[in-house]
């Protein structure tokens, strides 16, 4: 019997009882469409917290001071009190590592920003012009110091969309105004466009920028850096710009072989790649839960080709009467559980899609129907019919026609 | 004479019941040739059914040879057997065993499609020619459910007909049927016989049906008591137009 005609006699056998087929296929249905969602869901937010740290710039490699030694075997400083990070290290960097494209010092201080009779606490950070690209960072307006602002300390700043809020009315253009920070008068020459919270939740808009050595020398009136920013050439690259940092600061630092680092060097696509495992274990949780539901309907399968192959006893019989082989009456059997499978596969797909549109839609959660769930899932189909109806179907096929024949 | 059909040598089967064993054939031998319409016939426990399984290739004799057209049954697999009921038999069952909601023409197609040697345009033709030959070509897309219960049992027979077996094996055809449509179906079997040479084997319990075959075989206690050729065949068409008016019309 050829495909075609098998094929048929599964399609006339499922119109017949058109209600309890429906009903079984609704295992797999719900099982589906389940899958696809709820990958569907976990895939969304996955791809809107990659979007989110690539908008911190992907590229991105920080190097701190490292808080892992001892210091005399007596108390532990936290990072940001060492002071083994020098300006000296950024030109070094600058100067020698061929796979960094932009490299900035930081330090960073907190404090009131003031402007006429409205004031906001917020963070300054002195930086080298480069750090806009090492962030990503757009302007909204003005212009961005210049690398002669940063060598002659000029009291100049950029404002970030929440400090411009907060201490300009609405209207008002901030640029050219004055403004003063811990009593330091800053002119204000550009303001930054909208980046919006990060992952932590953290408003990345509350900030200043003002060139380094201004929050250094008049604001912190320190020696040391206690940050720097680079920029990998690219994504891939940025172990190697890792390493040719870390191999660069250790010579810098003077260190020995048998010393460890006394700076740590992260990179955003190790961040990226934490997160994303962790998003990713939510969504395989989710996809197992739901495929425990295409299991059921697996079942209902097989309970419901059992039926069929009890009621068509008979049938069976006169086929195997007039030449058909163990192998026909197998294949027919098995042929009708994949239509069923299949076929509930297909609505589900157009169901889980329907339903990933919907919970993104009402719900604005970012959902992404990613192509290998809805091949994933035909698959599965395809396994649980055969699955299920194998055991059915090689029971048909081992019916005696004499018996079968006679059976009422 | 023409070949033999039918080569049965010294059968026997034997069932295990449970602890009992029953000997349901005990060695019966007999020979059908090419042409014949011979009917089997014996009451209830006479090893009927049982030599009828055996000759209809459904099951295989514990003893003894059965040589159908030539081929030894005892030494084919289960898909062999499957496969020579496919090519030399044609069954004609009691109760029409055709499959519900499915047309007229392709209940007839059904043999044909575990021939995979046959594609679906030679298909489709056999089995307008069988449904011709039984002389149901107006019903070709009918279901069985609209069909009558003489209409039906012609529909089987051209089912039976359409692979060109060797032998068309029925088991009580005209059981379920009164006595008009039986005389119009053993009719046209015997128009079959007749004119086509058909080897008909006719599984029966009724007299009435055995006289218009050309021999009887009468089986009893598992075995064969009686082996006659029947002198006098009656012509079912002849019987059909005899019968009283009134009758036509139950």
């Amino acid at each position: 019997m050829n495909a075609l005609n098998l094929l048929r006699i599964a399609w006339r056998a499922l119109l017949r009882n058109k209600l309890r087929a429906f009903l079984t296929m609704l295992g797999i249905i719900i099982g589906v469409a389940s899958v696809i969602t709820m990958v569907a869901i976990g895939e969304g937010s996955k791809a809107s917290i990659r979007s989110q740290l690539s908008g911190m710039g992907s590229n991105m490699i920080n190097i701190r001071p490292s808080s892992n030694q001892a210091v005399g075997g007596g108390a532990r400083i936290g990072a940001s009190g060492l002071q083994t990070l020098k300006i000296e290290d950024v030109n070094a960097i600058r100067d020698h590592a061929h796979f960094v494209t932009a490299v900035s010092p930081a330090v960073q201080a907190n404090g009131q920003v003031i402007n006429g009779p409205l004031n906001w606490p917020t963070t300054i950070q002195g930086v080298h012009p480069e750090f806009l690209s090492i962030r990503d960072w757009q302007l909204q307006s003005g212009v961005v110091f210049t690398d002669n602002d940063v060598k002659i300390s000029a009291k100049v700043c950029l404002i970030g969309q929440t400090v411009k809020s907060n201490i300009f009315s609405p209207g008002e253009d901030p640029v050219g105004k004055i403004i003063r920070f811990n009593k330091i008068p800053l002119k204000v020459i550009g303001v930054l466009s909208q980046k919006g919270e990060n992952t932590f939740g953290q408003d990345q808009d509350d900030i200043i920028l003002a060139p380094f050595t201004t929050v250094q020398k008049r604001i912190l009136a320190i020696t040391y850096v206690q940050t720097i920013y680079a920029s990998a050439v690219d994504e891939n690259s940025s172990d190697t710009a890792t390493s040719e940092i870390s191999t660069i600061l250790r010579k810098d630092h003077k260190l020995k072989p048998t010393d460890d680092d006394d700076f740590t060097v992260r990179t955003q696509a190790e961040l990226i790649s934490t997160i994303s495992s962790t998003s990713q274990l939510l969504t395989v949780l989710l996809a197992a839960i739901a495929g425990i539901s295409l299991v059921v309907g697996g079942i209902g399968i097989m309970n419901i080709m059992y039926v069929s192959v009890k009621e068509r006893t008979k049938e069976i019989g006169l086929r195997m009467s007039v030449g058909a082989r163990g192998i026909d009456i197998l294949l027919q059997f098995l042929v009708e559980a994949i239509l069923i499978s299949l076929t509930g596969g297909v609505i589900g797909v157009a169901f889980g899609i329907t339903a990933s549109s919907l919970v993104s839609y009402f719900l604005s959660w970012p959902t992404l129907v990613s192509q290998s769930s809805i091949v994933l899932s035909f698959m599965v189909c395809a396994i649980t019919g055969v699955f299920f109806g194998y055991y059915p179907a090689r029971n048909a096929s081992r019916l005696d026609p004499i018996e079968a024949l006679r059976y009422e | 004479m023409g070949n033999k059909i039918l080569d049965i040598k010294n059968l026997k089967r034997v069932f295990k019941m449970g602890s009992e064993i029953v000997h349901a054939l005990k060695g019966i031998s007999f020979i059908v040739e090419e042409g014949e319409f011979v009917t089997i016939m014996g009451s209830s426990g006479s090893g009927k059914t049982t030599l009828l399984n055996i000759i209809g290739c459904l099951d295989k004799p514990t003893d003894g040879d059965y040589l159908l057209d030539g081929v030894n049954v005892k030494l084919l697999s289960r898909n062999e057997l499957a496969g020579l009921r496919n090519n030399k038999i044609g069954f004609v069952f009691q109760s029409y065993n055709l499959l519900a909601r499915t047309s007229a023409l392709e209940n007839v197609e059904l043999p044909l499609m575990y021939n995979s040697k046959i594609s679906s345009k030679v298909r489709e033709e056999k089995a307008k020619q069988a449904l011709h030959a039984v002389r149901l070509d107006d019903r070709i897309d009918h279901l069985p459910s609209q069909l009558s219960g003489g209409q039906q049992q012609r529909l089987a027979i051209a089912r039976a007909l359409v692979n060109e077996p060797v032998m068309i094996l029925a088991d009580e055809a005209t059981g379920n049927l009164d006595t008009k449509t039986s005389y119009e179906i053993m009719s046209l079997l015997q128009e079959l016989n007749q004119q086509q040479k058909k080897t008909i084997v006719f599984v029966t319990h009724e007299p009435d049906i055995a006289s218009f075959s050309s021999r009887t075989i009468t089986l009893k206690d598992g075995k064969v008591i009686k082996d006659t050729k029947n002198e006098n065949v009656r012509s079912a068409k002849e019987e059909l137009a005899a019968l009283p008016v009134s009758d036509y019309n139950s």
